[in-house]
């Protein structure tokens, strides 16, 4: 196979993937350089063109005085349509996506986004609406984070929720400040909230904005909360405790209801990070478990799509006795059937991002839940057969450090191929070789090595399978090639690139040599 | 169902390959006693042609066909076809936060694009690849601020958006910061006679927006020497980023934060958005959220990659500079391919567009008996108007000419019961604003 020879890049690239079953997912394909646009600009062009002004026009220096006008933009791109179309095509070619195969990031439940949902998100008369018009001009969108939220309720168990915060993070802290007011209400807000170290990293961060601090708890040798240990913490300091289930370890609490009753004897509430919902939706219902207050990542979830790093949208669904404290505004059902917003709530925790959140998400994910209905179920257990149809494959070829039941997700570590000097991030390169994205490394932070895979229900059975092809590929390598995997990936673009050197001597945006 | 890529007969071969004799057994860590026994009760299933029919109902049931002078933190421009139809490319579309730069490089030099277009508008040195929002960004950056600063009182102009402000109490209250409010003058601008000495000798910052919610702008160059002698720095907000083709950008700012949405993304009832940051080199480490560098491989070839990482949740847990994880990066990359388009000369037209069409509509609006300028400060494509009559019953007699009228300020500003706000941007044509004149004058004429 002939290379190409791009200028400034090696002619010689290393030889590729051995001959294998699971070398026949990829082939070479020519991949087009392009420089950022600000290198392919030159004046006096543009993309976009404006009807013609229709009114007289007005002079800047007259209307806004000569002080506050500004001269055209410095460096500012200047190219037309097609250098625009071309450029970002190119650019977009750069990328790995759902679209493309199988994305197995734990945690990050990356499944199809039905496309369907796109078109819908960019209707008339709802991408074009203004978030403050009036009620009466706007029953169709209250009327869709209505039903959202009624689907909401219905699959999580709960009795009241918000749909504004933007992000799962921002859930975590509307959810935190519900708790801490309800709390405050009772006459004490406590101090600290409890949070297990197999946590997500924006779990601790939410808790010191809402005011809390963080007591870090440790998991037992099966990666559970201890229930012992945990009756030792709750003290009347404790609030709460944030809990994701299924944990990062994609295993159920089995003992959830108990880790329930022990904080609620003692008066503190239980929040779950609902990011692992993909593994519950339609099987079990948090509000029957025990929880008092959770979020849900309806860009996980609730398939809308990741975007490259967002948006993303955080609703946070509360029992009753939390309700008084939601967000303002609250969208609420009149008596003549009519939708309404009511904004003179004064328990409320007040507002966590301006309007009504993100609206064209949570409209996405009213487009997902409707495409399915009950049959909602199905999805969870293909995405737990998936996990775990993938964990019989591998198991003996990679460490399983916790060997409880898996749910949606599974989690090796790389201890076995540790011996070969093969690391979890030089695994995950190589994958990419084999067309792959991969899984999540590193975390959870109790797992040394950790490779944590999340398939989801969206990949068939030959997409698991050559998966699996691919991790035992790469098993194999580091054994008897371990070079070849430390220097992954082979295919791309560019190879690994000096993150050290990037941090301490930071580039973060262009200027003009 | 159509999104599930499996077969009965597969599934059933996965499950004899796991050793499992049915799929309940998959499930036996769920304790029994909460497994549900009936189907929840959802609406659907729906076919795709159910979806598209459920929600052109819905958009039916909005303000469709209307014409809407509202702005207030949301705009409507012209958005090119081009942008849709690139961020609706399956790489970008349906790829993750870019943590693999290797397979990710399209999406690390889109945002090192975005992080350089939103440097050249502001006049900052650093932007980063995104926030939630203009509201979350302004909060962001009055926590920064409160940072770099160790002071505990931040005072924020009245004329910030709204809501924008109560988002900032709404944080504010848990982090031990005192909003202090600053009254306007009558011209609408920033009362910087009442900023005292000994107020601002224990401010983190000074916050003004930049056309401020009247639409007037703020003189902002004159309020680093009024805050920074006593260590108090300066926080700019922008809610309408078309201004910054005409109007001075903060460059003296020390940190600016913007809603972008004016940049090629719709309005869609309130977000998604894009929230910017962005500041001074020095400030880099106190910065949230994610920040894309250029790198190099051992080649020596040009990449990108997210960078300064040891500021964020994923690995500074508590003692990172914000819990955002999550940000609005497919907008960012709409704003990105927009301002592309537009380019230096169509980032000018469509401000000085804005510009004539707003002044313009200031001079025939005014006409009307009863109805004049509430401010006197330069406005750029927004402005208040006072009239003879409750800014409410007014828009409700618009709307029966299917006209959505200014925004009324009388909720949050008490003083303005009788004021609205309104916007007029490039694309409104001059035929609407006499539309919107002659409905106006014939209301007003009604008797009450």
């Amino acid at each position: 196979m002939k290379e190409s020879t791009n200028p400034g890049q090696s002619a010689t690239l290393p030889q590729p993937v051995e001959p294998s079953a699971a070398a026949a997912r990829v082939s070479r394909h020519i991949s087009l350089n392009e420089g950022l646009i600000f290198e392919e600009s030159t004046p006096g062009k543009r993309g976009m063109e404006f009807p013609p002004l229709d009114v007289p026009e007005t002079d800047p220096a007259t209307a806004l005085g000569a002080d506050f006008v500004r001269d055209s933009v410095e460096n500012f791109p200047e190219v037309s349509e097609i250098e625009v179309i071309r450029h970002f095509t190119r650019l977009s070619t750069w990328n790995y996506a759902i679209d493309l195969g199988m994305y197995p990031l734990g945690s990050c439940t990356m499944k199809y986004n039905p496309r369907v949902n796109e078109f819908v998100a960019r209707l008339d008369g709802l991408a074009t609406e203004h978030p403050s018009q009036t009620t009466e001009a706007a029953q169709g969108c209250l009327r869709i984070m209505h039903d959202l939220h009624q689907c909401l309720l219905e699959i999580t168990g709960m009795d009241a929720g918000t749909l504004q915060p933007a992000a799962g993070a921002q859930g975590e802290l509307a959810g935190l400040l519900m708790i801490r007011a309800y709390l405050e209400s009772k006459g004490d807000a406590r101090k600290k909230v409890l949070i297990p170290d197999s946590a997500h990293g924006t779990n601790p961060a939410s808790v010191v904005l809402s005011g809390y601090e963080v007591q870090n708890i440790r998991s037992n040798s099966r990666g559970q909360i201890d229930i012992e240990h945990l009756r030792e913490y709750v003290t009347s300091d404790v609030a709460a405790l944030m809990l994701t289930n299924p944990n990062t370890l994609g295993v159920f609490e089995e003992r959830i209801a108990e880790i329930a009753e022990v904080l609620h004897e003692r008066g503190a509430l239980l929040y779950m990070d609902g990011a692992n919902m993909n593994a519950l939706a339609g099987v079990v219902r948090p509000g029957d478990f025990g929880v008092d207050v959770m979020h849900l990542n309806l860009h996980k979830t609730f398939s809308t799509p990741h975007g490259g790093g967002g948006p993303g949208a955080g609703p946070v669904m509360v029992k009753k006795f939390l309700e008084p404290f939601l967000p303002v505004p609250v969208i609420v059902e009149k008596p003549d059937g009519k939708l309404g917003i009511d904004q003179n709530r004064p328990r409320s925790i007040g507002r966590v991002r301006a309007f009504f959140g993100n609206f064209g998400v949570l409209l996405r994910a009213l487009a997902y839940t409707l495409a399915y209905g009950p049959g909602i179920r199905q999805v969870t257990e293909d995405a737990v057969l998936n996990a775990n149809y993938l964990r019989a494959k591998l198991e003996n070829d990679f460490d399983l450090p916790y060997s409880l039941p898996s749910m949606h997700e599974v989690v090796f570590s790389d201890a076995r191929q540790k011996k070969f000097g093969v690391n979890t991030m030089d695994i995950a390169k190589r994958l990419i070789d084999y067309g792959f994205h991969p899984y999540t490394t590193a975390f959870p932070l109790i797992v040394p090595g950790a490779l944590m895979i999340e398939p989801t229900e969206s990949e068939s059975k030959k997409e698991c399978d050559q998966f699996v092809d691919a991790m035992l590929a790469i098993a194999r390598e580091a054994e008897t090639n371990p070079e070849l995997v430390r220097t992954a990936p082979h295919s791309t673009r560019v190879g690994r690139l000096d993150e050290v050197t990037a941090a301490r001597k930071p580039v973060l945006r262009w200027k003009k040599t | 169902m159509r999104y599930l890529p499996k077969g009965p007969s597969e599934r059933q071969e996965m499950l004899e390959a796991i050793g499992a004799h049915n799929i309940e057994e998959l499930f036996h860590s769920v304790p029994e006693e909460f497994r549900l026994r009936e189907p929840l009760r959802l609406p659907g299933p729906l076919s795709e042609a159910g979806i598209i029919e459920y929600f052109k109902a819905r958009a039916g049931e909005n303000a469709r066909g209307c014409t809407s002078f509202l702005g207030a933190g949301v705009y409507q421009h012209f958005r090119s076809v081009v942008t849709d139809a690139l961020i609706q490319r399956g790489e970008f579309l349906t790829s993750y936060t870019p943590y693999q730069a290797e397979i990710a490089q399209g999406t690390l030099q889109s945002i090192f694009e975005f992080q350089t277009l939103m440097c050249q508008l502001t006049g900052q040195e650093v932007a980063n690849a995104s926030m939630y929002d203009g509201s979350t960004a302004l909060t962001e950056a009055v926590l920064m601020a409160e940072r770099l600063t160790g002071r505990r009182n931040v005072l924020v102009a009245r004329t910030v958006h709204p809501e924008y402000r109560q988002v900032l109490s709404t944080y504010a209250k848990h982090c031990d910061l005192n909003v202090i409010e600053v009254d306007f003058e009558p011209s609408g601008q920033l009362d910087t006679t009442s900023l005292s000495a000994e107020s601002l000798a224990q401010a983190a910052a000074v916050v003004v927006q930049s056309p401020n919610y009247f639409g007037v702008v703020e003189d902002v160059a004159a309020l680093t020497p009024v805050a920074h002698p006593h260590g108090a720095l300066v926080v700019t907000c922008i809610t309408e980023a078309v201004s910054l083709g005409i109007v001075r950008p903060p460059a003296e700012a020390d940190i600016v934060a913007m809603e972008a949405q004016s940049f090629g993304v719709a309005p869609s009832f309130g977000g998604p958005y894009v929230g910017v940051i962005a500041s001074r080199d020095k400030y880099v480490r106190q910065m949230p959220g994610r920040l894309v560098g250029q790198a190099a491989d051992a080649e020596g070839r040009r990449g990108y990659v997210l960078t300064l990482a040891t500021r964020e949740q994923h690995i500074r847990r508590e003692k990172a500079t914000s819990n955002i994880c999550t940000n609005e990066a497919l907008f960012a990359l709409a704003a990105t391919i927009h301002l592309c388009l537009m380019g230096k000369e169509g980032l000018r037209e469509v401000a000085r567009q804005n510009l004539s069409k707003a002044h313009f509509a200031i001079a025939e609006l005014t006409k009307i008996p009863g109805v004049r300028r509430c401010f006197s400060g330069p406005v750029f494509n927004e402005f208040v108007l006072e009239f003879p009559r409750s800014v409410k019953i007014i828009n409700q007699a618009l709307l029966l000419e299917k006209i959505i009228g200014p925004m009324p300020l009388g909720v949050n500003y008490p003083q303005q019961t009788k004021c609205g706000v309104m916007a007029v941007t490039e694309t409104m044509p001059r035929a609407e604003i006499a539309r919107f004149a002659a409905a106006l004058r014939q209301i007003l004429e009604r008797p009450v």
